[in-house]
Order: C-alpha cells, then structure tokens, then sequence
C-alpha cells in the first residue's frame, strides 16, 4: 500500500521528468554534488578570467602602434629584458593560480572521498544493459532485490557497493554525486545523499555496448516514514492476482519463457537473469529506463524487446495475441 | 674515410664541378627515376612524406565523414538513422582513425619531410625504413577500413576496454582487426621515431649547433623520444588483447588472476602521451609559423626548448587522470591531478613567449598566422578545461560526458589541427612550388573557426547537463535535442570548411601562383632550396651560423664541400657541437621495403585467424628482410 | 602479383566475414516463423541413421560469431550446465566430444532441445524462444568444435574448467553412442 505522500512524489517526479535538471550536474540536489558544483564553478570562473586575459594579450599584442622592422633580427637588449620580466611574473602567476585551484580541488576531495557513516547500504550490479540493487539488511529475511530502480531515505548518506557482471559499467546520478565505474572482479564504493525528496535520473557512463544509451536508473528520495513503508512492501512477496485477467496472466508467465529468467516472489518464479519483477508494477519505468510503465508499454516490450532496444539479451518471446494482454495486465498489477 | 686517404679516380667531388652540372649530377645520383617499379623503390624523404601527408588527410576525410553521420544520428532524439551496431562502430572508426591513421601520422609525415631539410642534408637517416613504414602504415588503415566496408568494423570505442572487448562480450574478427591494426600503425610510428631522432642527432648542417636547431626540428625530436617510450605499451596491450581472444591466455580474466583495469593501466600510459605526440608537433608548427610572420626571431628559445623537453617527460605522469572514476585510491589519484595541473605551466610558457613574439615583432596577417592564431584562442579553451577534469571532484561528474568529447576536441582540432592546416599553408608553396589562394585561406579560415565552435562548445554544456559520451540515442525528455541539433549544424559547416580546404588545395596545385624559393621570407633552412626541393635538397650543404640562416646571411648561404657527386652520401656531424665527423653512404632505392612491408602486413593479417600466421608469415618476413639488407659495399666498406 | 594476392585475400574476406560479422537483433519474421520441415532422428538412440541435412537456416546461425556467443551466454542463463556441465556432461550426456546419440546437425540439436528426449532431457518448446534454441544449438556444436574456428567463441571471463570454445580441436560428428547417463542411474 502506498501513502499518500507517496503518490504525491511520484505524482511531482513525473511532472519533474522533462524538466531541466533530473539528471543534470547543473542542478545538484545533495551535498556531494553540491560540492563539485561549487568547485565546479569557482574552476570555471578563474579559467574564464585567465582565458579574457591571454586573449586580450593576444589582441593587444596584434594590433598594438609600432614602428617598422627593417630587419626582422635586430633585436633591442632592453625590450628583450623587459619581455622577459613580464613573461616570467606571468609564469609564477600562473604557478600560484594552479596551486590555488590544487589546493581547492584537494580539499574538496578530501570531503568528499573521506570515511562516510551510512546506515543504509545498497549493492547494485551492472549488467548489460540494466542494474540489480539489493537493499542489504543483517536480516536475511529483510534483504531484497529490485532493478533499475531504488529508493532512499532524504538526508542520509546511503552507501553505494558497486560491481559488474560482464563488462564495465559506471553509475552516474549527476543530481546526487559524481559518477563511479563498476568494473567486474572488483567491489567501489559510492555514497549518496538527497537533500530534498525527488526523483533524479541517472544513466550508465562508461561504454558498454549496444544499449548502453538505453541503461537508465531512478533514484526516488523520499522522507523517511515513506521510505520505510516501501522498504517493507518491497520485501514481501507478491500479493496474488485477485482478478481473472490478472490471474490468466500469471498462469502466462508462470508457462512460458518470462519464467527462465525473472523472478516474481510467491508466484514460484525464480529466474535470477534479468531483472527481479517481484514489484515491477510499482517502477516508473521498465527496460532501465527505456520506457514509461505501462500495460501497453509491458506488451510492446515482451512482444518486440529488440524493436525498443536493439541488441538486448532478452529475446522477444513468442505469445498468442490473446496471451500479451493478460500478460502485461499481471505484471503491471504487480505494485 | 679520412679525407687524406686515396681516392679512386671514379669519385667525383663537388669541388670539381661549376653549380649547373654539380645540380644536374646530384639530381641523377639522388634521383628516383621512373615507372610503376622505380615508384615503389623510391627511398626519397619528400616523396615518401608527401604520400604520407596525402594519406593521412585521406583518412582524415574518412574519419570527418564519419564524424557526420554520427551528428546526423544524433541531430534528434531517438533519431531512427541507425542502429547502435552501425553508430557504434563509426564512432570507434572515427575515433581509431583519427588517433591512429591521421594524427599521429600526419605529423610524422610532416616531420619525415621537413626535418631533413629544415637541419640542412640530403635524406633522412634509414631512408629505406622510411619506405617500409610508409608502407606499413598504408596497409593497416587499408585493413582497417576494408574490415569496416566488410561489417567488421571495431565496435569498442577506439580505446577498447576490456572485458567489453574480450573474447567474451566481442565475437567474431571486429577487435581483432582493431588490435592488429595498432600493431600496424605502431610499427611505422616507432620506425619514424627512430629515423627522426638519428637525423637530427646525425645529420645536422655544420654548425648548427643544438641551440641553432629549429623549435620544430626540437618538438619533432621530442615528439620522436615521446614515441619510443610510449607507443610500445599500446602494442603490448593489443597484442595481450589479442592473445586473450584468440589463444585464451588470461592477462584481463579477473577470475583466472588477471586484471580488467591492467588494461586502462597499458592503454593509457601510452594514450594520454599520444595526445602530446600529437600536440608537440602542432607547437613547433606554430613557432615556425609565429616567428616568420612576425618577422622577429622567437622571444624565449631556451624556454621554449625546455618546455618542449619537460612537457614530454610530463606527459609519462598524466595518464591516471582517464582513470579518476574506476576506483583508484584517493592518495594515487591526487598525485595525477598534481601533475596534469603541472604540465599547464611549460604550456602556458610557451604560450607567453608566442604572444611576445608577436608583441615585439610586426605580425604580416596571411592565412598560415590566422590559423596559429586560431589555435591560441580555441586551444588555450581546451587546456583550461582541462585543467578542470584534472580535479578529481569535478571529473567525477564531467568524465565520460560530453563536456570531455568538447574538452579534448578543443584540445586536439584548437591543438593539433588548427597548426596543422596553418602548416599547410605555409609549407604548401615549398612542397609544389605554387601558393594557396589567400582569399579562400581567409574565408577557409573564419568557416572553420566559427563553425568549429558552435559544433563543439554547446558539448561542454551537453555533458553537465548529463548527456554521457557514447550514446547512439537519447530520449527526448533528456531535453538535449535543441544543443544538439545546433552541435550537427555545426559539426556540417565545420565539415565544408575542409571541403572549401581541399578545393583550395586542388585547384592551387593546378593553377596557384608560383612561390619561389623563399616566398614568406622565412629564416629557416628549408626556404634555402628550390621549390620544390630538387631531389638531392641541396647542391652544396650549408654552414649554418644562426638560428635563422636565411635572415642572418641574406646574400649567399656559407657552404661546405668536398661531397661525393657520383654516389649517395650524407655528411655526418656530431651531436651536440654538429662538426663534420664523417661522410657516410646513404642507402640507394630499393624494392625490397615495400616487399617486407606487404609480407609483414600479410603475417599480422593471417595471426588475426590463426596463431600459425606468425609462424608462416615468418619465413617470407625473413626472406625479404635478407634481399633488403643483402651486404652490397658501400664505398667507405671498401676502401 | 602481390596486389594480386592481397585483392584475393581481401575478395575471401568479404565472402567470409559478412555472414560470420552480422548482428541480427531481431530476425526477419517471415524467416523466423519459417518452421523447420525436415524429419529428425528416431526418438530412440542408436536406431536408423538421423538426418544430416542441413538448410540454410542452420548455415544461418552456425557461421555468425554472434547467434554463437548469444548461444554461449543462454547456455548458461538457461542452466544447460545442470545436467551437461561445461560440456564434459553430468547427468546429461558430454556435448564436447565427437557422439551425438540423436544426431549432431543443427537441426538434430534444435529438435532435441525443442522436444526432450527419453530419460531426463526435458522439452523447452514454448520456454525458450525458436531463435534462441536455434543459438543454442549452435553453441552446443561450437563446444565440440563442428563449427569454423574463426565464429567459435573465445574463452569467457571466468574459471577455466577446459580450453575455449576455439581452442579445440576440429571433430567430425559421429551419430551413435549410448544411451545418456540419468537412464543408468538408479531411481
């Protein structure tokens, strides 16, 4: 059951989608990426300056008065020595300003990469072209998978542990933080942090092959109250289709090839290829991104996977006309 | 060999010749005849540099129109042009053959042609090398290119990550060839490197000290050392690429103790070096460019000089920062953003000391100016931003963005290209004897200017809006489509403005104004000889007694003598002080190079299918390198 | 001459290289619906000879680098290593050896994995797409190297139980052999 200051953000964050900003490292939503925003501009600012400077040099270098040079070797000793006065305090002014933006640069790293507290940690698995998050929990009872995307509680620092499947990927919330590769046979790590509730966008940075366009991933803040609430919806079982289109619908997955790879809680569904669809229904999104939720955007999807995003692993699975729409209707009911 | 010993009667000296028949006997002794054979045989610097400069435009053509396509797919969002195999493999094409085919050997083209004359002798060391790597060179972007017109074309971005380029997520030949291509382009580099750095050590005019050498004989030079040192980490890299996917060894297998960042490591150690091998040369271009235009000798040489020197050792301390984002420790990572914010100061040195030039001289504004002009003002962009993603803190949040894609073209097209064409037009009349058009210069000149920042400075504000590198599509709620629609528009006009570039160049080739030997009124050696050069540079070796010859001795150039006429032989200096040390034979035309070349292709293409190739491959490899160095007797062997 | 032997060395190239590069996300539907006509194998082992034939759909998959490595990967995905192990076998036969007990075409392998066979080897018809049995066949002929070195896929970023796919020696199918290991054992 959701809240419904729930609806109210998920209602907001699709008034949000499109708008300037959901996934831009213009418009920082969290400490971290404030940081480097703040970084990022005092950098932009000193470059700017020393650019207008070398370029009005070179302006004034250019069209300066000046006598005529009959020989382009005779050289005037004190002129030369002069030159060489201004050039070298340029040099050294230089040196400083370089040391200057070291210094804020090493400070700002030194924040930011620094021994972080974070009491929610969350594993996240690159594969192509999708994410696997599992909420880690001492319990093992209350640990849970989903995909593509994860919900965090506003104003805590959730730690990131990133790791790859099969080839590089790199998880990138620009809103939240810089981005962090997840390179296979190694575990980085990444802490996170909201400041206001919302949902940011996030993509894969690092190449990955043919969809890694198509490689999307929501991060949904939420207050906490609200993000416990969805932490124990997320980790029980489906609940049971209670109408006769939805039950079709399961008998359709359960029998055919949806089953071999995905996994649906309680419905005896236990694939561990592709995402976890246990609360697919409850996503914004399906295909990592690719396409909003929907019944019909399901059935296009399970239909055609390689007319949405060619090149996808998940092959287009063969269903009678009369099949995709209880289909589609089960998975969408699986809120 | 000393100059008292006997002579035989059949060796003429120069001395002993009037300046008319001293050409016409040179010009046959140095000459490379004619017909299809003689043209393969060829050993000439200029000719092999001049195809080596025509090659690599050609690629870069190629790699241009690729770049297009790729603007017309991404001109709007979820654009339906192509499918990300097709973009994915341009983009690693455009990319590969930028680097790889045009870049570096555009400017070692330069160098293979003007060093020889700008230091004043009559070939370049190992001419026959010389050949060799032209060829090589010719073979592996020819590979290349056929793979890709076959469909297989690389796919992996031209740096080839692994394991996404392993034999488990690339099937098929597509990496192969990319792999083995390396090994191609490299072979010629690394054999051009060591030509360069013996002509210049050796072969120098008398007297021209190393503090007489030319700022871009000394970039060419450090450029060579740069080469030598980083290019063989690529080639180790590919080929342990290449025997993970055909002879299933492990180097990049976590699970069997090898290393997916092991690569990034190798790659990079030689990748971000390259974006300086690129560079330096551009520099030296500029200076030579700078100082004849202001009709002043260069403010600052010794600076200058050592900036070139220690932006080389530099670049060996750089190459973390393209790994900032894979979880390099914190520590590590802070001593690379030191040197990267380091290697800004000999830049901006020599950035200063132009603009001095410029101040104190009297600038003469014709085309090749307004290029290296161009290039303080884009590139002095790039290396600003660069300074930016030097911070770990902001790359983290611009790496693999599109501010890196506008960053790094503001870097290698403000950098490299800008110099370059600007090279073109001012060495264009020493290489036909015939002037570019000034007015399409100038209009060539503001197109591509204006037309080059609007394609890529709306990039900068692409990638911290979010936009990744690399993708074929986006969706049109990213809200990126109007920049990018404005970036494909530019990237079109940018594209035109070498087509109004090649158009120039045809029809001045044709038609164009003759030049003369000297018609900037430069200073350096290379305007001391016709144009273009008769096949033996110069009839009499100059004695050079300033850093800019021509300016210092306008009448008549001091020479030296006593040269064979009847055979090929170059004059020998010492390193550092350049006096006469000895004449020494320079090898005569030969087939054999362009043999070797096909049968070394040959072996690289057959190891792509079968491990076998290197072993059969080896035995024609061996027979035509036996023909090419079969002892022959040169004079002094004899005497 | 040489140009010769480089145009000739190219010409084979582009004979080979275009069926073996493609990538055919999402086949042609006419094709793809195109059911498989010829008659297979008798359902019981060592029985008749099984049909060798083999039509273009199968030259199809089994020449193209990758539909094979596709294949490599829903080996895995699909669990195929349950009873066939790496390809040494299990409870299910060996695939990397040179005995096919039903037949070693890819029609013969696609009608296996279609229908199941007696004593354990269960029907994936309706639970795995046509076209990726159809992949799967053609990895499966890859583990026992009857495919062309050059589309065999290369080893995969793991542990290392045998040589890689393209590593093995050529082999020539043998149909015959026993019947599969499960029918052995005991209840």
């Amino acid at each position: 059951m959701r809240s419904p200051r729930h609806a109210v953000v998920v209602a907001a964050s699709l008034a949000l989608a499109g708008c300037e900003g959901w996934q831009s490292s213009l418009d920082p939503k969290g400490p971290h990426a404030s940081a480097i925003h703040d970084l990022f501009w005092f950098f932009t600012a000193v470059c700017a300056l020393v650019w207008a400077l070398v370029v009005l040099a070179l302006a004034w270098a250019l069209w300066r008065r000046r006598g005529l040079r009959p020989d382009p070797l005779s050289i005037q000793g004190g002129r030369e020595r002069r030159l060489t006065i201004v050039v070298s305090t340029l040099v050294a002014l230089t040196g400083v300003t370089l040391i200057g933006l070291t210094i804020a640069s090493y400070a700002s790293q030194r924040r930011l990469f620094g021994p972080q507290e974070a009491r929610l940690t969350i594993r996240i698995t690159g594969h192509q072209w999708w994410w696997d998050a599992v909420y880690e929990d001492p319990d093992p009872q209350r640990t849970f998978s989903t995909a593509n995307e994860i919900h965090v509680p506003v104003n805590q620092p959730v730690l990131l542990k990133l790791e790859a499947s099969d080839v590089i990927h790199s998880l990138w919330v620009p809103s939240l933080a810089g981005k962090q590769d997840l390179i296979p046979g190694r575990q980085n790590l990444l802490t996170i942090q909201a400041d206001r509730a919302g949902v940011y966008r996030g993509q894969c940075a690092e190449f990955c092959g043919w969809q890694h366009a198509h490689m999307g991933f929501l991060v949904v803040a939420q207050p906490q109250q609200d993000f416990d609430a969805w932490r124990n919806q997320q980790i029980v079982a489906r609940a049971p289709p209670d109408d006769e289109l939805r039950k079709q619908g399961e008998g359709v997955f359960l029998s055919s090839t949806c089953v071999t790879c995905h996994t649906v809680r309680g419905a005896g569904a236990g694939g561990r290829v592709g995402p976890d669809l246990t609360h697919v229904g409850g996503r914004q999104y399906i295909a990592a991104g690719a396409l909003r939720m929907s019944a019909e955007a399901l059935a296009a999807w399970i239909v055609d996977p390689q007319g949405v995003k060619p090149g996808v692993h998940m092959p287009a699975t063969p269903l009678r006309p009369d099949q995709v729409q209880p289909l589609a209707a089960y998975l969408e009911g699986l809120k | 060999m000393s100059e008292a010993s006997v002579r035989p009667a059949k060796d003429v000296r120069d001395t002993q010749l009037d300046a008319a028949e001293l050409h016409a006997r040179l010009a046959r002794t140095w000459g490379s005849g004619r017909g299809l054979l003689a043209a393969l045989s060829t050993v000439d610097h200029k000719i092999i540099g001049r195809r080596y400069i025509v090659t690599a435009f050609l690629f870069l053509f190629l790699a241009g129109l690729s770049a297009v396509a790729m603007r017309l797919q991404l001109a709007r969002p979820e654009s339906a042009l192509m499918g990300p195999d097709l973009y994915n493999q341009l983009f690693t094409m455009h990319g590969t053959t930028m680097m790889f085919l045009f870049a570096v050997p555009v400017m070692e083209a330069f160098a293979v042609y003007l060093v020889p004359l700008m230091v004043g002798t009559r070939n370049i060391a190992f001419p026959r090398l010389n050949a060799f790597s032209y060829y090589v060179y010719v073979f592996g972007g020819l590979m290349l290119w056929v793979a890709f017109a076959l469909n297989i074309g690389p796919d992996t971005g031209w740096f080839a990550y692994v394991p996404l380029s392993g034999p488990e997520n690339s099937p098929g030949k597509r990496v192969d060839f990319w792999a083995q291509m390396i090994t191609f382009t490299e072979v010629a580099a690394l054999a051009v490197s060591v030509e360069i750095i013996t002509t210049v050590f050796k072969q120098r005019a008398p007297g021209m000290t190393l503090d007489r050498l030319p700022l871009s004989v000394w970039t060419q030079l450090v450029t060579a050392f740069v080469v030598i040192f980083a290019m063989p980490a690529v080639m180790l890299a590919s080929t342990m690429l290449i025997l993970d996917r055909l002879v299933e060894t492990h180097f990049f297998n976590p699970a069997e103790g090898g290393d997916a960042l092991l690569w990034q490591h190798m790659f990079w150690f030689f990748g971000h070096p390259e974006v300086y091998i690129i560079f330096l040369p551009a520099t030296g271009f500029v200076s030579s460019i700078v100082v004849t235009f202001s009709r002043r000798p260069m403010f600052g040489y010794l600076p200058m000089v050592l900036s070139v020197i220690s932006v080389g050792f530099l670049s060996f301390g750089l190459w973390v920062h393209h790994m900032f984002t894979a979880g390099v420790p914190q520590l590590g990572a802070s001593f690379f953003t030191g040197a990267s914010m380091l290697i800004a100061i000999p830049n901006g040195v020599q950035i200063f000391c132009w603009i001095a030039t410029l101040w104190d001289g009297k600038p003469v504004f014709r085309t090749p100016l307004l290029f290296a002009l161009g290039f303080i003002v884009i590139f002095v962009i790039g290396g600003l931003t660069g300074v930016m993603v030097a911070s770990v803190p902001i790359d983290t949040q611009v790496h693999d963005t599109y501010f890196v894609v506008a960053h790094f073209h503001y870097v290698l097209i403000g950098g490299a290209v800008f110099p370059l064409l600007g090279a073109v037009y001012y060495w264009f009349p020493k290489l036909t004897g015939r002037m570019m058009s000034e007015r399409l210069g100038t209009w060539h000149f503001w197109l591509a200017f204006v037309s080059f920042n609007v394609a890529f400075f709306p990039m900068h504000i692409l990638g911290l809006q979010g936009m990744p590198r690399r993708v074929y599509a986006y969706q049109a709620e990213m809200g990126w489509g109007p920049l990018n629609l404005l970036v494909t528009i530019g990237a079109a006009f940018f594209f035109l403005s070498f087509v109004l570039f090649l158009w120039n160049a045809v029809t001045s080739l044709r038609a164009g104004a003759p030049a003369g030997d000297n018609p900037w009124d430069a200073g350096t050696l290379e305007w001391a000889t016709s144009s273009p050069p008769s096949p033996q540079n110069f009839d009499r070796i100059p004695f050079v007694t300033h850093r800019e010859p021509l300016w210092a001795q306008r009448d008549a150039l001091t020479v030296v003598a006593g040269l064979a006429v009847d055979h090929r032989e170059v004059l020998v200096t010492s390193v550092t002080e350049a006096r006469p040390d000895l004449r020494e034979t320079s090898p005569a035309p030969s087939i054999w190079p362009f043999v070797s070349a096909i049968a070394v292709g040959a072996t690289f293409i057959a190891s792509i299918f079968t491990p076998w190739g290197v072993v059969w491959g080896a035995a024609p490899v061996g027979v035509a390198l036996i023909c090419w160095f079969w002892p022959k007797g040169a004079p002094e062997d004899e005497e | 001459m040489t140009r010769g032997a480089l145009m000739l060395l190219c010409a084979s190239l582009l004979v080979g290289a275009c069926e073996r590069e493609r990538r055919e996300f999402r086949r042609d539907p006419v094709v793809a619906s195109d059911e498989d006509k010829i008659t297979m194998s008798s359902i019981s082992p060592g029985g008749g000879q099984p049909a060798a034939q083999s039509s273009a759909r199968a030259k199809e998959f089994e020449n193209n680098a990758y539909h094979v490595s596709q294949g490599k990967k829903y080996y895995t995905w699909f669990n195929c290593n349950g009873c066939h192990s790496n390809g040494g076998g299990g409870s299910g036969p060996p695939l990397m050896d040179d005995t096919w007990i039903y037949g070693g075409s890819m029609e013969n392998i696609v009608r296996t994995i279609k229908e199941g066979r007696p004593n354990g080897m269960p029907s994936f018809r309706d639970r795995i797409p046509d076209d990726q049995i159809w992949e799967l066949a053609a990895y499966v002929r890859s583990m026992g190297r009857a495919i062309p070195q050059d589309v065999a896929p290369g080893r995969n970023d793991d542990m290392h139980p045998r040589p890689a796919e393209n590593r093995q020696p050529y082999v020539t199918p043998i149909p015959g052999g026993s019947t599969p290991p499960s029918g052995l054992a005991p209840q």
